[in-house]
């Protein structure tokens, strides 16, 4: 007998099918509820903008035919075809006809005699049923002929008609300007990845080998950063080496407004990220091969090389693909600080906002989906050998004082904290102070943001109202759909489906999402069109924006619930909602309030995807950052990113709070 | 299926054999394949109710896949199981009637140890004071009264499998299954709970389940073991039967130790083992085949100080199966030596022993010694080779 054995003598009978009990039709609902919250939310908003990026519209001028009466209105002249008309006349050039969704062309350009006034009638038709026009604002179609008079032909207006290519794309990397955003992009990422990945190692290894001083207070300015808006390190640096800048000499010549001050911001707020991630890859350090290393008498140098890097390896590759894909797909920083430097995300804004070209749009968003998934995939594995690495049972490590190492990397910390409240202060400083740096005299105007475009104070009072909703109903939804993936048994496909769909949001830019949801939302045949403008399509961007992290925190914490409960439950022959209610939630409690500060402080601070989705009533205290920026008013944006700070700073505490006094009461068994 | 049950001694025979009453438990050509991988292969058994069961084997002999079907937590592929003469072949898991233990005992961490007692009787209609009055029962049961309010993280592992053990039993079930109940825990509290579960289930009458890999503790509580490996049962039978006549290699070599000869059957009753002949029971072979011949350490009597019998014969018979061996090697066990023999009667293969502390001062057995053991002819066992 071998343990392989394959089923060539079949067991009689039909396989046995379990008959399923309320529990499971009751899981089965609320998976696929939140199963088809992904796909709308996620899912579909995507595949529409995939399909925009390959449609082309232009106009197809062979489709229409016109026919002229005489002054008469009685007697017809021949019929003929737009194009021939367009070939006499030269009135649109061939680049002209390549237009848009929205394009529109004026039947009168191809009658350059053409009055208003006249009594002269106008026919006009298509040759095929997909030809469109508009008169006025009623669409017609097809084949047969509709007559105007001239004041209502004045109105007729032709639609372009759409094919499905890859024009857009060869548009896209015919355009020189375009195509480098996609170079300038790649090498800031880069760049910056470099850059922070060292400074974040030497940080995190100051604090796990050495026995420096302060580690705790480090650790807590280091995480600043996550608390701001990626736009406020762009407006300090603007302060500080812009063209009034103090510091603008140390630049030697050099702008800040370009690549020099997309890195140094992007380091500044991907820094915590990169920072956690390796903190936690040497936090698991085992004492044991240090021990080794030490008694085969190897070098410190030696012992850092074999040891310590290999240890972190995988936190370090984690870590770099993290920062690569969080300055590739940011938006706000490259806005404020980029200047005249295309980058990707950038470029979306500009196609959508400024030139209302929503199929190049689509097409920059799918190129730049495209490093972001190959990030995300890499992370991926990465991230399931780094499981393999922890289970193995390690002695935790302890460092030895060294008075020479404590020293370097105490005073290392303190050059980064430095940075760090440097901007920060920066901020704090140009929000408070009449006209920096001239007139240095304390004023609270800058804070008068009612009087700014931007949305003023009720930009700021939607954003805590957009954080709380996305906290309360972000850490429900995402809590459920971790507990169905995890304890639910059974519909293995669907729950596969529904992971894959979870980890998806971490592959998609802000900017994409936001842009997919106009071409989702914004389409007025779809059902839910109606929450287009509102605060819930904020809600519900910025909840599946964040899905990711906030669903890997969730599963995490079910996975270190034994397994076995719910088969106790079902032999105890008490309902899974009696489980889920009385051990699971209270047990995973922490990490449910985790989830939940994690997406305010986000939805607090994020730009990208709810840029494209605000409306008048709807404005947000991040989006008025960058719009007082646009608008030239630096000291009120500056003092609008520090209330979001502020905000998120009293967040954390009551969170901490909230957590405190709740594990007390519920935690007592820990 | 809930009857009110007592904690009480019910008058069910325990040692009743199966067939001679209504069986509780009846497993009918059940399978279980995952992919091409075939977990369970057509297993059949029938338990009689108040009966303690043990299901025995090596890791990944599809033991635990069996009870968790019995369970409805994994379902079985093929086959049909009935309980009490209910089909619950598909029933899910809360529509059957068992109580279930957890090698990990999956108590609820934040629930005192009273709540986790009486998390299944709520939700059934009972009052506050028949709930609280049960749970007190239970805990005076398991011997845990002053704990009640205590959360499971204050426990001993030993206390928590009791409460994991009252959970289950509150309900009353009609069938308990326990899932590896005692591999957590240290030698010491393992025997003491071995004792204390198998005790409480003579004293509930409940028709009892466990899956084990660990034989000793098979053959201390069960009253029948299903000894199953790579997902077909080898053998079911009373710890005796299963101990003395194992019915295959696997069963021999698994519950208990063994040596292991190549042997050939000779007429008469005779194997050949090495050079000589031994007397054994030959009847399912015939003369000429070839075999393993299977004898255990225990079983080897020393005769003690050196009597020498001149062989010359090329096959010398052994009335007595009695061999000259030498001592190679001694190891003092507590209470036992085991021993490594030699004999150039059985070639160059190494016998290995087990004389009592008594025996071996008796006999003045000593390591470079030449001493004669006896391998008795009915612990001589024959299976076919390769099997």
């Amino acid at each position: 007998m071998t343990m392989t054995l394959a089923l060539d003598f079949a067991p009689p009978g039909k396989r046995v099918r379990q008959e399923s009990s309320r529990d499971d039709r009751i899981k089965l609902g609320f998976m696929a509820v939140i199963g088809l919250y992904l796909i709308i939310a996620l899912g579909a908003p995507l595949a529409v903008m995939l399909s925009k990026s390959l449609s082309t519209y232009r106009f197809d001028l062979a489709a229409f035919e016109f026919q002229v009466s005489d002054e008469t209105g009685a007697n017809w002249g021949p019929v003929v075809t737009a194009e021939a008309l367009n070939q006499q006349l030269g009135a649109i050039t061939d680049e002209e006809l390549d237009s848009s969704s929205d394009g529109r062309l004026a039947a009168t350009k191809f009658f350059p005699d053409f009055s208003f006034r006249s009594p002269v009638q106008y026919r006009i038709r298509g040759t095929s049923a997909d030809t469109a026009f508009l008169a006025g604002s009623t669409l017609e179609k097809g084949t047969e002929w509709r007559e105007y008079d001239s004041g209502t032909f004045r109105r007729v207006v032709l639609r372009p008609a759409s094919s499905l290519g890859l024009e857009n794309f060869k548009t896209y990397f015919s355009t020189p300007a375009l195509a480098r955003s996609i170079y300038n992009s790649v090498l800031m990422a880069a760049i910056s990845t470099v850059v922070t990945i060292s400074i974040a190692f030497a940080l995190a290894y100051g604090l796990t080998r050495s026995c420096m001083p302060l580690k705790g207070l480090f650790r807590g300015i280091l995480t600043i950063p996550i608390l701001v808006p990626s736009l406020l390190p762009g407006i300090a640096l603007v302060y500080l080496f812009g063209n009034q800048g103090v510091f603008k000499d140390w630049l030697m010549g050099y702008s800040i407004y370009g690549p020099i001050g997309i890195v140094i911001g992007s380091v500044f707020f991907t820094l915590p990220h990169a920072f956690l991630i390796i903190l936690t890859a040497l936090s698991v350090a085992d004492a044991r091969h240090y021990e080794a290393a030490a008694s085969l008498k190897a070098s410190k140098w030696r012992t850092f090389t074999t040891v310590t890097v290999p240890g972190a390896r995988y936190g370090l590759v984690s870590a770099a693909f993290v920062v690569f894909t969080l300055v590739i797909t940011d938006f706000g920083l490259p806005k404020v600080i980029g200047g005249q430097y295309g980058m990707l995300a950038v470029d979306i804004y500009k196609q959508v906002i400024g030139q209302q070209n929503f199929e190049m749009g689509a097409v920059v968003s799918v190129i730049l989906l495209v490093p972001a998934i190959l990030a995300f995939a890499v992370d991926r594995r990465m991230q399931k050998r780094q499981v393999a690495l922890l289970s193995a049972r390690a002695v935790p490590y302890s460092p030895k004082p060294n008075a020479r190492l404590d020293a370097i990397c105490f005073a290392f910390a303190c050059l980064v904290s430095l940075f760090i409240l440097g901007m920060i202060a920066m901020c704090q400083i140009a929000a408070l102070v009449k006209f920096w740096p001239y007139d240095l005299t304390l004023t609270t105007k800058n804070f008068a943001f009612d009087l700014m475009d931007g949305g003023g104070w009720a930009a700021y009072g939607n954003s805590i109202q957009l954080a709380l909703l996305t906290a309360l109903f972000g850490s429900l939804v995402v809590f459920a759909g971790a507990y169905m993936v995890e304890k639910a048994d059974g519909f293995r496909l669907g729950r596969g489906i529904f992971h894959f769909l979870a980890m998806m949001p971490m592959a998609v830019p802000g900017m994409v999402l936001g842009l997919a949801y106009i071409f989702f939302f914004n389409n007025p045949a779809n059902p839910l069109n109606a929450i287009y403008g509102t605060m819930t399509i904020l809600v519900v961007s910025t909840v599946t924006h964040f899905y990711t992290v906030a669903h890997l925190t969730a599963l995490t914490a079910l996975k270190q619930m034994d397994p076995e409960f719910e088969s106790v439950a079902a032999s105890l022959k008490q309902p899974f909602h009696r489980l889920f209610f009385r051990v699971t939630v209270p047990v995973c409690l922490p990490a449910i309030l985790n989830i939940a500060i994690y997406l305010f402080v986000n939805a607090m601070t994020t730009v990208s995807a709810v840029v494209f989705l605000y409306a008048t009533d709807t404005k947000l205290a991040s989006v008025a950052v960058l719009n007082m920026d646009d608008a030239g008013d630096i000291a009120p944006a500056a003092a609008m990113g520090m209330m979001i700070f502020y905000t998120n700073v009293a967040a954390k505490l009551i969170h901490a709070l909230i957590a405190r006094g709740l594990l007390a009461r519920t935690q007592a068994w820990r | 299926m809930r009857h009110a049950m007592s904690i009480e001694p019910t008058p069910t025979s325990i040692h009743r054999a199966p067939g001679e009453a209504a069986s509780y438990l009846e497993i009918t050509d059940l399978w279980k394949s995952y992919g091409d991988f075939v977990a369970l292969r057509d297993i059949s058994l029938s338990i009689a109710k108040g009966e303690f069961v043990c299901f025995l084997g090596p890791s990944g002999c599809g033991k635990t896949t069996l009870l968790r079907a019995i369970a409805g937590l994994d379902l079985q592929s093929h086959g049909k199981i009935l309980q009490g003469g209910r089909n619950i072949s598909s029933l899910p898991a809360s529509s059957r009637d068992y109580g279930i233990v957890f090698q990990s005992y999956a108590l609820f961490p934040n629930l005192t140890i009273e709540q986790n007692i009486a998390f299944g009787l709520e939700n059934a209609g009972r009052s506050r004071a028949e709930i609280t009055a049960r749970v007190t029962e239970l805990l005076e049961t398991v011997g845990l009264s002053a704990h009640g309010k205590k959360y499971p993280a204050q426990l001993s592992g030993g206390q928590q499998q009791r409460i994991a053990l009252a959970r289950a039993i509150a309900i009353s079930p009609g069938l308990l299954l326990l899932d590896e109940p005692l591999s957590a825990l240290d030698a010491k509290v393992r025997v003491h709970l071995r004792h204390e579960i198998k005790s409480l289930q003579r004293k509930l009458g409940v028709t009892t389940i466990m899956v084990t890999h660990d034989q000793e503790e098979a053959l201390a509580m069960a009253d029948r073991i299903v000894v199953m490996n790579h997902g077909v049962i080898e053998q079911v039978g009373s710890p005796t039967e299963i101990y003395r006549h194992p019915k295959t290699l696997f069963v021999a070599d698994f519950i208990g130790e063994t040596n292991q000869f190549p042997a050939k059957v000779l007429p008469d009753g005779q194997v050949e083992i090495g050079h000589s002949a031994f007397r054994c029971l030959t009847e399912d072979f015939a003369t000429g085949d070839t075999a393993t011949s299977v004898v255990r350490p225990v079983d080897i009597i020393p005769h003690g100080a050196y009597a020498h019998a001149v062989n010359a014969i090329d096959r010398p018979t052994t009335p007595q199966n009695l061999i000259d061996a030498e001592v190679r090697e001694m190891e003092f066990l507590g209470m036992f030596w085991r021993t490594r023999l030699t004999a150039p009667r059985l070639g160059e293969r190494t016998l290995v022993a087990d004389f009592s502390v008594n025996a071996v001062r008796r006999l003045q057995i000593e390591t470079g010694g030449v001493i004669q053991v006896e391998i008795p002819q009915d612990r001589l066992l024959l299976f076919p080779r390769g099997a």
